[in-house]
Parts: structure tokens; sequence; C-alpha cells
């Protein structure tokens, strides 16, 4: 591993533009003697090497840093962060993300709670904003719920809570009555979580609605009427492959079919 | 794992719509989703799209000895195989009943309606048969797969061209693809499966259910028909009971349906012919 690293051109994997990785790829590691030719935000040529931090799609395999996904490779000076930007339709639960389930079962301890994953995940009884032994909500089989993952752990079922832990506040987790749920791609899940992403913004300025987003790719979308959930559902559906002038003339057509 | 059931709030949602007359991909009740053929570059490799139902059938052939009952006789095998890579409800090695049913429509639908002339198959009697297999891959589940797959499938053999046989005396020559212009299987007719879904008691019927409505669906019944008009088979594999009236009602819809259906694929295959003799001049 280590001699491939060194015959890499330099540079190669440098951002200009989007950086494309593939799986298998290597990322020249910290330590590397890499030369930029304008800026040094990508590696440090110093002794000391710079602290690192991997998200997804990034692998630290011995001394060198590897893709283990195919996406854009990103990054943010802040922290130092590097990450793989990739598309999939399968979830895999991270500590901290925000997901929608549907309660499978339950027990006196548990819900079991379907997120999309290749395993269920239990959200606990008590895991709610002021729950107690004594009072606790009821959440009935095939409800939608909105919550948070606590624990993600490759080797055991996931774990959820509904309050933020912070604050110990719901902060909007719970259940989620009435109205619709989709499922997206995971990349357009979070994309619709970008403040930047246009098509929420455009669909809101014609009718007001409610919307969940899980990073599981599972969206909950209310509005007054069922014909508006069906048109504002298919329009997020819709807007993975466009660009914003694209959602534009999208979002005009359909509001004038309503 | 076991896939889990649509949550209550779907359920309601979906069943709310349909009350009001609309269904949540936006179609009305006897619209098909839009349906795509694309073709390989090898004869009889097609893909099918349906919605985002995704379906790719090869036909391949091979001679082997017939039955010593049936000495003339041909073969057309059907292999069909749910793999988790359309769905993660799909597990391999482990057949659901959805497999046993998708499998049992496409066998009848294509072999029992004597779609294709399996006599014409034959090399030498007793000898020498043609032996015609169409596996078809599920690549990705939607809802409807029994329409997608059928018209993958009959597409796939119309698509087909096995290689020429000349017979002299005992001797039989094969010949490749370059050596001679390979030629198409005799069809007799072009069945097409329509597959419906029952809500409501029977009172709301709606044609090419997606995965969800299939979920939540009451009964379903699935039309082969070809395009003559002759039902080529009929299955309503349990599900809520009928009147007489709503399957005359639904065998209407499906006759405007099939014809549709067929033209596409016609105008499909002619496309894509046209394209092969540009690509050889």
């Amino acid at each position: 591993m280590a001699s491939i690293k060194t015959e890499q051109p330099p540079g190669s994997l440098l951002p200009q533009g989007p950086s494309i990785v593939l799986p298998g790829d290597l990322l020249p590691a910290p330590g590397t003697r890499l030369v930029t030719d304008d800026d040094d935000a990508f590696i440090t040529t110093s002794t000391t090497a710079p602290v690192i931090k991997l998200g997804p799609g990034l692998l630290v395999d011995d001394d060198s840093i590897g893709a283990i996904k195919a996406g854009i490779l990103k990054h943010t000076p802040t922290g130092n962060r590097w990450w793989v930007e990739s598309n999939q339709r399968r979830y895999v639960a991270a500590q901290g993300e925000s997901v929608v389930g549907v309660v499978i079962s339950k027990s006196a301890e548990h819900y079991k709670m379907d997120i999309g994953a290749a395993q269920h995940a239990l959200l606990g009884v008590l895991s709610f904003e002021g729950a107690s032994k004594r009072f606790k909500p009821d959440i009935k089989i095939g409800s939608l719920v909105y919550c948070r993952v606590s624990l993600a752990n490759k080797d055991m079922e996931a774990e959820l809570e509904c309050f933020n832990p912070t604050t110990m506040k719901s902060d909007g987790y719970g259940e989620l009555k009435n109205g619709f749920a989709i499922k997206t791609s995971l990349g357009l899940a979070r994309r619709l979580l970008d403040p930047k992403t246009l098509i929420l913004r455009l669909l809101g300025q014609h009718t007001p609605f409610e919307t969940v987003i899980g990073m599981n790719g599972k969206i909950w979308v209310d509005s007054e009427s069922p014909k508006k959930i069906i048109l504002i559902c298919n329009a997020i559906k819709n807007s993975e492959f466009l660009s914003d002038t694209e959602c534009k003339t999208m979002v005009k057509t359909v509001i004038e079919k309503l | 794992m076991k896939e889990a059931e649509p949550s209550t709030n779907e359920r309601e949602f979906l069943l709310a719509a349909l009350k009001d007359g609309a269904r949540i991909d936006g179609r009305n009740f006897y619209d098909f989703r839009t349906l795509r053929l694309s073709f390989g570059s090898d004869y009889g490799a097609v893909e099918v799209q349906l919605g985002n139902t995704r379906v790719l059938a090869k036909v391949s052939c091979e001679v082997i000895k017939p039955y010593p009952d049936k000495p003339t006789e041909g073969f057309l095998m059907f292999s069909t195989e749910l793999s988790p890579m359309a769905s993660s409800a799909f597990e391999v090695g482990r057949q659901t009943d959805e497999e046993v049913l998708v499998s049992r429509l496409i066998e009848k639908a294509m072999r029992r309606s004597r779609a294709l002339d399996t006599e014409g198959l034959c090399i030498v009697a007793g000898e020498k048969v043609w032996s015609i297999r169409v596996d078809i891959h599920f690549l990705d589940h939607d809802g409807n797969l029994v329409d997608a797959a059928c018209i993958a499938a009959i597409t796939g053999l119309l698509h087909f061209r096995r290689p020429d046989v000349t017979v002299v005396g005992e001797e039989v020559t094969i010949h490749t693809l370059e050596q001679r212009n390979p030629v198409p299987l005799s069809i007799h007719h072009i069945p097409i499966c329509i597959s419906f879904a029952f809500f409501d008691k029977g009172g709301c019927v709606i044609v090419d259910p997606t995965h969800l409505e299939e979920q939540i669906k009451e009964g379903d019944m699935t039309i082969t028909l070809n395009v003559h008009k002759e039902v080529c088979a009929l299955s309503k594999a349990g599900g809520i009971p009928m009147e007489l009236d709503q399957i005359i009602q639904c065998s209407n819809i499906a006759v405007v349906k099939v014809a549709e259906i067929t033209a596409q694929i016609q105008a499909a295959l002619d496309a894509d012919a046209k394209k092969r003799q540009v690509s050889r001049k």
C-alpha cells in the first residue's frame, strides 16, 4: 500500500473543481510530501502531521487514507475535515443523525423501529421529553416517528431517542401524525437539509406545508389537502436530478395544474 | 429481513387519496406508468423500465436432444429470480410466495398461450432441437413486476435471432452470426399482462399498481391478452371476491392497454432494427 502512495503523481487528487474518487483510491496521507502549487490547504508539508478529520466514505488503512465509496471528495478548512459525498439508497445509521422511522413492534422497554437500515433500531420507551415510568407516550404500531440516532455501532442495532440530549427538550422530535411519507435517495435527503437547496422554498412560496426530512431518505409531508401533498411529494422526488432553473419551471408547471 | 409494512400514515393517506380520486404518483386510475424499452448490443437483450420498476431479459439458445415422446418440439424455458438487487426484502435462495407467483404467471402467459412456435425450433426430429432460454433479472422493484417481466420476456423473444442452420442428410451445420444472418423466432402472438389492484371492497380499480399500492391493496388480478382480444391467462390469487361485470370492465380496460403496449413494443423493435441496419452499413 505504502509503495503505491509514493508513486502517485503529486496533486493528482487535488481538488480542481469537483474531484471524484472511486472505492480503492488512495488519498495523499498526512506526512506525504506533496507540493501544491499555490495554497497548501490540502496537506501541509510540515514535519508535524496536521490533524485531519475523516467523514463518511474515507478509511484509514495503515498510514494512508483510502476512499471506500464512489463520490465527490469534499473538504472544509474548519477542523480540516474531509469526506466523500456519495449517493445511495440504503441507510447506514450514524450517530447524531435525524431519521424518520416506522414502529414495527413494541415491548416493555423498547419500540422496535424500521429506519430503512439493514437492522431494526431500538427506541427506548422513556427516550422522550419528560417521560417517566408513570408518564410516557403511547405510540401505536405503524406510526411514523421522527427521532435522532443516539448510538450507532456497526455490530449492534442502532439506538434512537426523541429528545435533544443537550437541552433534554423534544426539539420537534416525536410522533408524526397524518400526512404522507415518501422514500428518496440519501443524497436527495441530505441535499434537502441544505438551506441552499431551492425546491422546498419554491414550493413554500406557492402553498404552505410542513415537512420532516430524515437522513435515512424518509421524508414526511403534510399540507391542507391530499392533492397538495401528492403534488409536493412528487415535486420533491422529481427535483433530484434537476438544476435550480429547471426546478423553478417544474414547480411552476405543477402549481398551474393545481 | 422481512419487509416492513407501510406506516399507518402512508396507508391512511393512500386510501383517502384514492377515495378523492387521486393516486399518490399523480396518475389516473387507469394509467400505466411510462414504459421505456432499451436494447442491448446482443440480440435478445432487453431492459424494460416501468416507472421505477426495472427488468432485464436476456434470451439465449442451445441445441439439445428433444424428449422421446415429443421428438419435434423445441424447448422454451424461463428463469426468474428475485435477487436482493431489486429489493432488500428478497433473499438469495429463499423463494418467496411472490416469486413463485411471478414465475408461474410468466410461464402461463408465455408458454401455455403458445406464443412461441416450439415446433419451429426442431432441427432434426428426435435428434436435435433448439432450446430457448429467457433469463429475467429484476433490477429494481417498485411494484407490478409481472407486467414488466412479461413485456421484457416477449420483447426479448421478438428481438432475439438464433443462428441459422442447414441440414444436409444427417449433417447439421450451425452457422455463426458472421457467416449467415441469424433468423428470428416464429412468434404467433404477443401476450401482454395487465395487472389490476382493488381497493374499497372492489369499488376502486387501479391499473399498474406501485409497490406501496401493492402492499395496501385488498385484492389483485392479472389478465393476459393479445392484440386480437384473446384472453391467454387470467390470474386472481386470493383477495376480495369480484363481480362478473367488474371483471368484464377490467378486461375492457386491458384491451386498450394491450393495444398501446403492443404498438410501443413494435415501434421500439422497428427503431432498433433501423439502427442496426445503419450501423452495419
